[in-house]
Formats: C-alpha cells, sequence, structure tokens
C-alpha cells in the first residue's frame, strides 16, 4: 500500500509539471462550487465562463497589447464548496497552471480563504462571492476584485421599497449559512437607519425540511412583511409553508431565488412574492435607454439556447470574466498590468450593473445596479 | 403562546417525525441483523425520493411510481449488501463501517451525475388545499406520510410476529448460531433485512419528496436524524425506534418554535446527548443499545 | 516497529522534511503537504484514541474547531500573541475533553461514539451562531501568521516546517507513550477491559487520558490552520469532517501512529489525484461531477480488498 501511496505521489507531480507552459495562451483560471451546497450557484457562473471562452475564442482570442491575437485558455476547478480545496485549487492554478487572473470562487467564505493566497503571490482575483469583505478594506485588498452587488447595495433597495409602501413592521427568517448571516446584518443596519421596526427574527438551516415553526413564531408577531433570506430549496420550502400557514401578508425573499427553479419548486406558492436583485430577470421590461439592456438581452439569449434558463450568478461569472479578458487585452500577460488595467476600468456596462473601478472601491457598483422584481403569473416583472 | 401555535408545533412535528420513525426502523432492521451501522442508510431516503420524482415527471400515476421507487431501492440495498457487506463478515466492524461510508459517498456521487444539484419536485399524492387539524394546518401530504408510516410499522408487525420467515428473521437477531443449527438460512436472511431497510428509506423518501422536494444530497441530515432517533430507541428494538422517530420530531419542532430557531437542527443531538448522561447516572427505565 | 527502528524512520523523515522546501519550489505541492500534516495530527489523535482505547470517536472535528477559533479569536479580535493563543487553545480543547470525558467515557462501545458524534455536532451549531465572538457563518478574516521575532510563518515553505516539525514531534512523544508502561496498560485495556480492569489498572482514567491528549493534539493543528488560511468559519469543521478522520485512520490502520499519517496523505492526495487525472480521461469540463463518485468507489474497493489497513489493525507489538 505504500507503492500505491508513492504512485499517487508520482501521479500528482508528474500531472502538475505535465502541461509545457505555452506563451501563445492567455490562461485565465477559474474556481468554481461545482458540487456541494454552492453547485446551484456555481454551475450557471462555470456554464458562462465556458461560453465566453468558446465566443473569444471562435472570434480567434484575444487581441493583446503587441497586436496578435491570443487564444483564451480557461482552467477551471471545483473546489466542491470547501475551504481547503478552494485553496489547493488557487495555488495549483497559480503555481501549475501559470494563470495570469483567477475567475471566483462562488460562496463567500472559499473566497475568504483564498485572499491570503492570491495577494502574496501577487495574483489579480475576481471574486463571484457576494461579501462585503472580500473587498473591504479596500488598502488591504490590491489584488482582488468582485462582481456581484454587495449586501448593503441589495438590502438597501429593498429596505427602500418597504419604507416607501408603508410596511414598517417587518418579520424576517434568514438561512444560517454566510449568505443569510450577511443578510441579517445589513438589513438590521438598514431597518434601524429608516426607521422600520423588525418584530420578528427567525433561522433555520439549508437542509431543513420544515419551516412551519418558525413561521408560526414570526405570524404571532404580527407583522405587515414578511423578509425570507436564502436560496432553493430551503427558500421553495419556506414559500410553500407560508402558503399552507395562510399567511397573507406579503412575502419578500432575497436575491438567491433569482431562477426559475424557485418558481417552479414553489408551485404557485411564489405568486406575488418580490425580491431585489440585478436586473437581467427583466432585461426585456427595461426602458430602451437603460445602458445594460443591450448587453442584458444578448446574454440572456446566449445562455439559454445554450444551457437553460437565465440567472443572475451566471452573469457574476459573465462581468468577472469579461472583466479578466479585456484586462487581458489590454495588459497580456502580465499579472501587475491585467490587476491595474481592471482597477482603471470605467463605465463598463455588465450584467451585474454598471461598474467603476476604482483603487477605494473594488467592486464598482451602486445602488442603480439592483431593482425590485415580482412574480406575477409565474414570470418575473418589475415591482411597482 | 396560543394553544394554536401550540398545535402547530406538535402537527408539523408530527409529520417529520413518522419520517425520522421510517428511517429509524430502517437503521434497526438493518443492525439488529446484521449488525451493521449502515451509514448509506439515508442515502436510500434520497434514492427513493428521486426516483419518485423521475417517475412522477414522466406521467407515472403517484401509487405506481411509489411501488416502483420502494421496490427498486429495496432491490438495489439487497444487492449492495449481497455484493459489497456480505463478503467482509470476517472483516473487523470498523472497516464495515468504512464501507458503507463509501457505499454512501458513491451512491451520492453517481446520484449528482444522473440527476444534477437541482433540487426536483414531486406533486403531491393527492391534490388539495391544506386541512385544519385542531387549529393547526396540515397538508394533505403529512396525512400521507403518517399512513405509510402507519402502514409500514402495522406490516412489519405482522412479518415479524405472524409469519414465519419473520419469526426466523427474529431468530437470527437473537441468535444466528441457534439459528441456523434450527435449519435457518442466516445468510438469506441478511439480504432480506437490508431489503427491509432499504424499502424502508426509500418509502420515507418517496412520501415526503412532495413537502421536500428531492436532491441528491438530502439524504446526509435525514439519515443522522433517524440514526439519533433509532439510537433513543436503543437501535435493536423497532417500537422503540417508531417512538424515538416521533418524539424526536416534536421536540425539535417545540424547541424550535417556543425556545429558539438557531439551534433547532442541534436538538435531535441535545436530546442524545442528555439521554446518554441519563444512561451513565442510570436514570433510565431501560437499557440503550445492548451490546453486540 | 521498536523504539530503534522508530528513531531512524523519525530521522529520514527529519531529513526529508528540512529539505524538501528547498528542492519543492511549487507552492502547490507545498500546500498540500501541509494539509497533510495539519490532518496528520488529528489522524494521529484519533489513531490513540481508537487504537490503543478502543474507543470511537466522531467527534474530533470539534476540538480541531476550538483549537482554531480560540487561537484565531485571541489573534484576530484580541491582538494576543500567536503562541499564546495557540497554547491556550490545545489547553481549552485539552480542559473542554476532560468536561465531556468524564462523563461519556462511563459509556462504551456505539453509545460512546454516538455521544461524541452529537458533541461534536453541537459544537458545530455553537461555532455557527455564536456570531457576537465566532463571527458566525461568514467566518472570521484577518487572523495574522505566526512569528517568532521578525520571523514570520507567512509563507507555504514556512509552515510546512512548522506543522510537519510538530506531527514529527508529536510522533516522537507519542511513539514513547505507546512503548511505556502506560502504553501497555493501554493496549491491555484495548485487548480485554475487564481483565486489565483485574490487574488493577484504572481504565477509565486511561481512555479519558488518551482522549484528552488526542483533543490537545487535535486543538494543535486547528490552530496551526487558522493561522496558515489567515481565515476560519464554520463549515470546514462539521460532522463531514469528523468522518472524513475516521476515514483516515482506518484506511492507514487504526493502530498505528505512522499509519494514520499514511491514511491522512492518502485522503489529500486522492482527492487531488482525481483533479488532476480526471480532466485527461473524461476531456470534458463536467469532470468534477465524477470525482465524488470515483472517490467513494475508491474507498470500498479499498475497504473491500484491505480492510485492515495501511498498516493492519492488529494492536502493534512492541
Amino acid at each position: 500500500m505504500h507503492v500505491i501511496s508513492a504512485l499517487l505521489v508520482a501521479l500528482v507531480v508528474v500531472g502538475a509539471y505535465l502541461p509545457a507552459v505555452a506563451q501563445e495562451p492567455y490562461r485565465l483560471g477559474a474556481i468554481f462550487s461545482i458540487t456541494g451546497p454552492g453547485s446551484s450557484l456555481g454551475i450557471p457562473e462555470r456554464d458562462t465562463a465556458l461560453m465566453i471562452e468558446a465566443d473569444v475564442n471562435a472570434r480567434g482570442g484575444i487581441k493583446g497589447p503587441d497586436g496578435r491575437l491570443h487564444p483564451l485558455k480557461l482552467v477551471i476547478y471545483d473546489d466542491a464548496s470547501d475551504e481547503t480545496k478552494a485553496v489547493l485549487a488557487a495555488k495549483k492554478l497559480i503555481d501549475e497552471d501559470k494563470v495570469t487572473a483567477i475567475v471566483g470562487t462562488t460562496l463567500s467564505g472559499t473566497s475568504l480563504a483564498i485572499l491570503d493566497t492570491v495577494q502574496r503571490a501577487e495574483v489579480p482575483l475576481i471574486s463571484c462571492a457576494a461579501a462585503a469583505k472580500i473587498v473591504e478594506p479596500a488598502a488591504e485588498r490590491r489584488w482582488v476584485f468582485k462582481t456581484p452587488q454587495s449586501d448593503h447595495l441589495i438590502v438597501g433597495v429593498l429596505v427602500d421599497y418597504l419604507k416607501a409602501k408603508g410596511l414598517t413592521k417587518v418579520g424576517w427568517l434568514n438561512v444560517d449559512y454566510a449568505f443569510g448571516q450577511l443578510g441579517w446584518i445589513e438589513f438590521e443596519k438598514a431597518t434601524a437607519a429608516a426607521g422600520l421596526s423588525v418584530v420578528a427574527n427567525e433561522k433555520f438551516g439549508q437542509k431543513d425540511v420544515d419551516m412551519t415553526a418558525q413561521l408560526t413564531r414570526v405570524k404571532a408577531a404580527s407583522p405587515q412583511a414578511v423578509v425570507v433570506w436564502s436560496i432553493p430549496p430551503s427558500a421553495s420550502i419556506a414559500t410553500k409553508n407560508y402558503a399552507d400557514l395562510g399567511l397573507r401578508m406579503p412575502m419578500f425573499q432575497s436575491h438567491g431565488v433569482g431562477n426559475k427553479k424557485y418558481i417552479e419548486l414553489a408551485s404557485g406558492a411564489a405568486e406575488g412574492v418580490r425580491f431585489p436583485a440585478g436586473k437581467l430577470l427583466v432585461a426585456e421590461q427595461l426602458a430602451d435607454n437603460d445602458a445594460q439592456k443591450p448587453v442584458l438581452l444578448a446574454y440572456a439569449r446566449d445562455f439559454e439556447t445554450r444551457y437553460g434558463p437565465r440567472n443572475t450568478f451566471g452573469g457574476h461569472a459573465w462581468d468577472a470574466v469579461q472583466l479578466a479578458v479585456r484586462a487581458l487585452g489590454k495588459a497580456g500577460s502580465d499579472r501587475g498590468g491585467v490587476r491595474a488595467a481592471i482597477e482603471g476600468t470605467r463605465n463598463f456596462v455588465g450584467i451585474s450593473g454598471v461598474f467603476d473601478f476604482s483603487p477605494s472601491d473594488h467592486n464598482g457598483l451602486d445602488r442603480r445596479a439592483a431593482t425590485m422584481i415580482q412574480i406575477v403569473d409565474g414570470q418575473w416583472k418589475l415591482a411597482r | 403562546m396560543t394553544a394554536e401555535q401550540i398545535a402547530q408545533y406538535l402537527i408539523s412535528g408530527a409529520v417529520v417525525g413518522g419520517i425520522y420513525a421510517l428511517i429509524a426502523l430502517g437503521f434497526v432492521i438493518a443492525f439488529g441483523i446484521t449488525r451493521i451501522v449502515n451509514f448509506a442508510q439515508g442515502e436510500f431516503v434520497m434514492l427513493g425520493a428521486l426516483a419518485m420524482a423521475t417517475l412522477s415527471a414522466r406521467g407515472v400515476r403517484a401509487p405506481v411510481a411509489f411501488a416502483c421507487s420502494v421496490v427498486s431501492v429495496a432491490a438495489f440495498g439487497a444487492l449492495l449488501y449481497r455484493g459489497a457487506l456480505q463478503p467482509l463478515t470476517r472483516a473487523p466492524a470498523l472497516a464495515v463501517l468504512i464501507l458503507t461510508i463509501g457505499a454512501s459517498i458513491t451512491i451520492r456521487g453517481v446520484a449528482l451525475i444522473l440527476w444534477g444539484t437541482d433540487p426536483l419536485a414531486v406533486p403531491a399524492f393527492a391534490a388539495g388545499p391544506p386541512v385544519l387539524v385542531a387549529g393547526a394546518v396540515m397538508v394533505r401530504q403529512g396525512f400521507w406520510v403518517l399512513g405509510v408510516a402507519a402502514a409500514s410499522f402495522v406490516a412489519l408487525w405482522w412479518f415479524f410476529t405472524r409469519t414465519y420467515s419473520g419469526a426466523a428473521v427474529q431468530a437470527c437477531a437473537v441468535n444466528p448460531l441457534a439459528a441456523r443449527l434450527m435449519g435457518i438460512r442466516v445468510d438469506r436472511v441478511g439480504v432480506l433485512a437490508w431489503l427491509l431497510a432499504a424499502g424502508l428509506g426509500a418509502a420515507a423518501g418517496a412520501v415526503i419528496s412532495p413537502i421536500t422536494y428531492a436532491t441528491y444530497d438530502m439524504g446526509l441530515m435525514l439519515g443522522l436524524k433517524g440514526f439519533v432517533a433509532a439510537v433513543l430507541g436503543g437501535l435493536v428494538s423497532p417500537p422503540a425506534a417508531i417512538a424515538g422517530g416521533f418524539l424526536l420530531g416534536v421536540v425539535e419542532s417545540l424547541a424550535a418554535g417556543l425556545v429558539s430557531s438557531a439551534y433547532k437542527d442541534a436538538v435531535a443531538f441535545v436530546v442524545l446527548v442528555l439521554v446518554c448522561l441519563a444512561q451513565v447516572l442510570g436514570a433510565l427505565p431501560w437499557r440503550v443499545v445492548e451490546e453486540g | 516497529m521498536g523504539a530503534p527502528e522508530r528513531r531512524v524512520v523519525l530521522s529520514a523523515v527529519a531529513v526529508l522534511v528540512a529539505g524538501a522546501p528547498l528542492a519543492v519550489e511549487s507552492r502547490y505541492l507545498l500546500a498540500m503537504l501541509v494539509f497533510i500534516a495539519l490532518n496528520g495530527l488529528p489522524a494521529v489523535g484519533l489513531s490513540l484514541v481508537m487504537g490503543f482505547a478502543g474507543q470511537v470517536s466522531l467527534g474530533q472535528a470539534a476540538f480541531f474547531a476550538v483549537g482554531a477559533y480560540v487561537s484565531g479569536v485571541l489573534t484576530a479580535t484580541h491582538g494576543w500573541n500567536g503562541w499564546l493563543a495557540l497554547l491556550l487553545g490545545v489547553a481549552a480543547a485539552a480542559a473542554l475533553a476532560v468536561v465531556v470525558g468524564l462523563p461519556i467515557f462511563r459509556l462504551s462501545g456505539l453509545l460512546l461514539a454516538m455521544a461524541t458524534l452529537a458533541f461534536g455536532i453541537i459544537v458545530y451549531y455553537v461555532l455557527v451562531n455564536w456570531s457576537a465572538v465566532t463571527g458566525g457563518p461568514s467566518g472570521l478574516a484577518g487572523v495574522p501568521p505566526l512569528t517568532l521575532g521578525r520571523f514570520r510563518f507567512d509563507t507555504d515553505a514556512r509552515m510546512f516546517w512548522l506543522a510537519w516539525g510538530s506531527l514529527l514531534g508529536v510522533l516522537a512523544l507519542t511513539g514513547n507513550l505507546v512503548d511505556s508502561r502506560i502504553g501497555r496498560a493501554l493496549r491491555a485495556v484495548h485487548g480485554n477491559e475487564a481483565a486489565a480492569a483485574a490487574v488493577g489498572i484504572d481504565t477509565a482514567r486511561l481512555k479519558l487520558g488518551v482522549f484528552v491528549l488526542a483533543a490537545a493534539i487535535t486543538a494543535l493543528a486547528g490552530g496551526l490552520y487558522a493561522h496558515y488560511l489567515t481565515f476560519i468559519n464554520p463549515s470546514p469543521f462539521g460532522f463531514g469532517y469528523s468522518v472524513e478522520l475516521l476515514v483516515m485512520v482506518v484506511l492507514g490502520g487504526a493502530a498505528s501512529l505512522w499509519g494514520a499519517v499514511l491514511g491522512a496523505a492518502t485522503v489529500v492526495l486522492l482527492v487531488e489525484a482525481l483533479r488532476a487525472v480526471l480532466p485527461l480521461l473524461t476531456a470534458a469540463h463536467g469532470a468534477a461531477e465524477y470525482e465524488i463518485a470515483l472517490f467513494g468507489l475508491l474507498l470500498m474497493a479499498f475497504m473491500l480488498f484491505r480492510p485492515s489497513g495501511l498498516a493492519g489493525l492488529a494492536p502493534r507489538a512492541s
């Protein structure tokens, strides 16, 4: 059995050094959660990245600063939603695959886990995860950028809407993952600042099969509206429980339910639910002079022909990969140059919003990046 | 705190408890007869749910889909035992445990490949709005859950106490050597035990899938909690396992409702710790887990 | 292996460890080796509990987490000295092991295993919910690396030395323990508890002692992990990790300390080897979904053909 261990070591070492480092292609690394709890986000991200790679190479590649076309080589690893695997994947991409930049990860925990690695190795990272901590404090995140809208931005849009509709007594439930917890932290702050009161605050697990106990407690506090912050399937179960219990007050969800699956699974109970999200889901209903509209429509069409229903998480990957591609075009395979190019990106019309990066802002989005959406007849509509 | 709220917690808890009871029973049957703690029991639940989802999506009617799911997963469980576990009767118990862990990982991995990561919806067995019971809301599928659970318990009781095969199975559980001397095919009985255990798991998964959806990784938590319920009942006593399952479901729901929802998932394990402590202090009227 | 052979092996490995970062440039390979050591430590701890005290613990992840969080929180949030914090993490885990072990070691067999399982999961939920201290599910960033004067343990090579140094130190210590009077007593307990008690060995105290030692070793690894990654969150410390440790120990052979390290290495290498090999075989980007199934199949195959693990399951004769 010692032989087997030795063989395994040999396999890994050999496999690591096997591909000759070719100077021609521009190498972009990607780490997504293709398996594990983050997979429903990671798979559309991976698919989007592959889509862009195929499109770019179909056009001959990226035109570098040397004026020549370089094919784009994407190296994708699965971190299985696990921090250790993410760190190993990042180091492998940097040392073995010699990528110029890395796109990903899908989840906040794994992104935070690889920060040290990418900063030390001075490799630009464009994260597809939501936690603000990933790019703040800006002074300590020179090499790290992110594309999803931050929680305080999304929550801000929601709270503004609640206030405008006069819904001042609110009940809240969140999933006990980072996503849910971060949502709560922002919601608590935003409601306090806006003068809304949170009359109930409950939690549930991502793998829970029944939330009626929590919802019963919330119901007892008589809120005017209830906010649920999680992703499917628990978000869908909570939605069904809500309808079954006969709760009449309006329900709001998070941007985690921005995919068709949520509506399907809730089978009718999702009718009337409102949630803040990027504009991708309602691209067709935007005003024609909205700068994002043509970009959104093009991506939605491409993704839907090749893979399936659109979702906002794929959009985050679209933004990240496109930013990387543009930066590679400006700076070639120079990691420092690519970093500077990303940081210098202004007015980039993406899926998650219009990006304006700067040395003090590595997320580059503002409130216009999200809007309130309502589910009507099983379709997404701009909420009034 | 109103009576209606308490009723709600009890009702929801009882439905989930029915699921735990079914899973716990599967553990007890497998362990009681083959002395194997089956780490993959939760995956039988998952397979039952996914099979149900796939068949329903093809238009197969609920009763037929249910029966097919249960039978096919039961057969798979029997095959798993026959093929991978029975040959290892001489191996150390730990190796067998790791083998079942490997089996559970493999089954989960294959389910991921076949069905993907998205949860699958399953139509309820009978359409219709939820029903009010003592002021609490119960979805119709909840009746099916309790019904399937009850029917399974009755069927098993009848099998064990009223049929020759059932008596043979019990004999093997009590004393395999004596059973063999009596002419009972002990190795066949092991396969039967796993057939039943897998079937029970699949039934649990199939009947709960309209409420919880079918996902490739739903087996982990459910299996773990079902295992806790089985241990509460001593791991060798079917009625205790059933009682343990219902108790666990109700306590979980009450704790989430009356105390705090944050620690809901920890409740099962706190209960387990309390039971262990009670055993240490000699405060339990019965002995949990016969040493095997 | 006997004491003199053990010294030879330890010295040989020590030389390898000292020289490796000079020969290996890849941070990826070094990182893998660091994780092997950081998993090897808790595996050795569990191996002690299982092989010599004959008990299964399904809650070791909790001690790993305690080591990581105590050290992480004290340094990141309160600015403590890294080594002091690490030490306190180890002490905290040992104390916790005493508190938990005293009652549960009166149980035995399956119920003991279940109690450790429940303990591990409860600790996990405390980490998730006690956000004020632990940072909750989104974790704690900014854990500083360990420093010795101006020398910072902030590269893969330096952590490699620290992690493997600790592992070798622990192996030397526990190896001596195994050969000592206490070790023989432990093996007596494992072999036949009633007989051991009859000869006057305080079995309960021995088992508790091993459990506490294992907890301390595991917490040391946890602390090093926190200072290596500079970020900790609860998700690596759940029940799944306790199961992974069990797999490592059984793969390596439950009664052998070096076997535990081999088991840890096998698991880490297997995952990475699958990652390296699969894309070549399937030539498709859908490879990741196959990793889980393949890992499970390999594990099953291993147990079917070599159930006694890499180093044999019989208690070691000295």
